[in-house]
């Protein structure tokens, strides 16, 4: 098994100069069968600095490529590069906040434990947390204000409070492109702004973030870049010109609606 | 007070059957934290009936008990780890399976060579029956369980709380889930010892469970857990030697007693 060995290996390549922060080429993706493919020949670039919103249908294949641009799927065709290399060569520079119900919440560990967790792709087999890891722990948890409930178990949060822990997650990982799936959902006001001011300034560092997001409101007001995929890039620019009515339609499943009237709450979203 | 403490404790067999104790309630107590909280209590119990055969085999073969228990354990995981790995079934599923079946082994082996003596000795432990061996190999497996878990504390976190995270900076939470299974059937095999193979699972789960009506930190319960655990053995100890009562029901009991009281007391709290 070879990812065991990558574990908390430094990175020890810069990222390639003038490279994009994401390069997505040619990428196919099936589950099992191969014909019926997820992602069907995607290509995409982001470049640093950028901040692009992810939008599509369910189904769509969104987590999919999230999840092959961590390393979490195999490639199957096609190349994926981050700052030039390939991600699994270099899981320092990716990180992703995750859906929420992907993570067990129950756990009885603390908003600080979890915090920590962004540094264990620094730190690898044996090593413990340091100065170093502790020192920027407390700075991702200044900057998504979650100092005063350090000591809370995650599970007793509410979820705009959850959606900090983990941004602050990764921030500690200190990533330079940030994959975010769904962040807004269940989530406050406050955290929201917060969430998007943070991004802001990741940007302005020169980090990539990609967003997943349903919430079009949300995405006219803070993107100026969106991205729309079902199987493959259907429309890439500026927001107006990707959330055209058909595109709105079609990741809403509204043709769905007109055909068949009484299954559209089986269309569940 | 005092002489009634001291006074089992110039026995050889007792001073023995308490230490093998404490390093039982130790182990137990720091794995019992994560068995409740990653759901893995069906499988401490099911591994406990699955070291059966093991146990007969050892007898017959003349080798020692806890080595014998202690390879059926790794092949039951083993064997799940091959069910669930490569034919995707549910770990639940494929813990039936295995274990129904090596217990079922066990039974039958059991009855055609070994006594009822030892029958008894195998399902409801007998821990003022320990040898010097006993305390020996007892201690090297508790002493690996706590290196164990002290080394890759941080992994077991990460792997328990968000799996996809863990996959995402490149550890692989199966292969580690796997090296959990295997210090829970090294445990279970030494808990048979003490509480046998029928109550062992309450020395895996009620710790723990009992702890985490009081804390909510992971490293708090393992260290309550290993409280309750201790506690409830060396009551076990002293209630057996002195009225004779059956060592692993009495210290299964005595820690169902703290989860009852203890449970009382956060109703309380809670309030």
């Amino acid at each position: 098994m070879p990812e065991i060995f990558c574990y908390g290996k430094d990175c020890d390549h810069p990222p390639v100069s003038g490279s994009s922060a994401l390069e997505v080429r040619d990428l196919n993706f099936s589950y099992g069968n191969k014909k019926d493919l997820v992602l069907d020949s995607v290509n995409l670039t982001i470049k640093p600095g950028e901040k692009v919103a992810f939008v599509g249908p369910n189904g769509a294949g969104k987590s999919t490529l999230m999840n092959l641009i961590l390393g979490l799927e195999p490639l199957q065709s096609g190349s994926i590069r981050v700052f030039g290399h390939n991600s699994i060569s270099c899981r320092h520079r990716v990180a992703m906040v995750p859906q929420k119900n992907s993570v067990d919440w129950q756990f009885p560990v603390t908003v600080r434990e979890v915090v920590t967790m962004g540094r264990y792709v620094h730190l690898g087999w044996y090593k413990r947390p340091g100065k170093k890891d502790r020192e920027a722990v407390d700075r991702a948890m200044e900057t998504m204000e979650i100092t005063n409930i350090a000591d809370r178990q995650v599970g007793a949060l509410s979820g705009g409070q959850q959606q900090r822990v983990m941004l602050a997650r990764t921030l500690a990982h200190d990533a330079d492109l940030l994959l975010l799936d769904e962040p807004l959902n269940h989530v406050d006001i406050a955290t929201q702004e917060l969430i998007f001011h943070t991004m802001e300034k990741l940007c302005d560092q020169g980090k990539a973030v990609l967003v997943s997001t349903h919430d079009l409101g949300i995405l006219t007001v803070h993107f100026s870049r969106a991205l729309f995929l079902d199987k493959s890039i259907i429309a890439d620019g500026a927001v107006k010109d990707v959330l055209t009515p058909e595109n709105i339609a079609r990741a809403y499943g509204f043709e769905f609606h007109k055909n068949k009237e009484l299954t559209p709450w089986l269309n569940g979203s | 007070m005092v002489e009634w403490i001291l006074e089992p404790l110039q026995f050889g067999f007792f001073q023995r059957g308490l230490l093998a104790g404490i390093i039982v309630a130790v182990s137990c107590g720091i794995l019992s934290g994560f068995i409740v909280w990653r759901g893995m209590a069906f499988i401490g119990d099911a591994l406990a009936h699955a070291v059966l055969p093991g146990i007969v085999i050892s007898i017959v073969l003349g080798i020692h008990v806890l080595i014998g228990a202690l390879a059926a354990a790794v092949l039951s995981v083993l064997g799940i780890a091959t069910l669930t790995q490569h034919k995707g079934f549910k770990e639940d599923t494929a813990i039936g399976v295995i274990f129904s079946g090596a217990f079922a082994l066990g039974i039958l082996l059991m009855t055609r060579v070994a006594s009822y003596k030892d029958l008894s000795h195998i399902l409801f432990g007998n821990i003022l029956g320990v040898s010097n061996l006993d305390v020996i190999l007892i201690s090297v497996v508790g002493v690996l369980v706590m290196i164990g878990v002290f080394i890759f504390y941080k992994e077991l976190l990460v792997t328990s709380f968000d799996p996809t995270h863990a996959k995402a900076i490149g550890l692989n939470p199966q292969m580690i889930h796997f090296a959990l299974l295997v210090l829970v059937a090294a445990t279970t095999v030494l808990a048979t010892q003490t509480v046998g193979v029928v109550l062992v699972m309450a020395l895996l789960v009620t710790p723990a469970a009992t702890a985490s009506l009081l804390v909510r930190k992971l490293k708090w319960i393992i260290a309550l857990s290993i409280v309750f655990a201790s506690a409830s053995i060396l009551c076990g100890f002293y209630l057996s030697y002195y009225y004779d009562l059956a060592s692993g029901a009495t210290i299964v009991l005595v820690l169902t007693g703290m989860f009852i009281i203890c449970f009382i007391l956060s109703r309380f709290r809670s309030r």
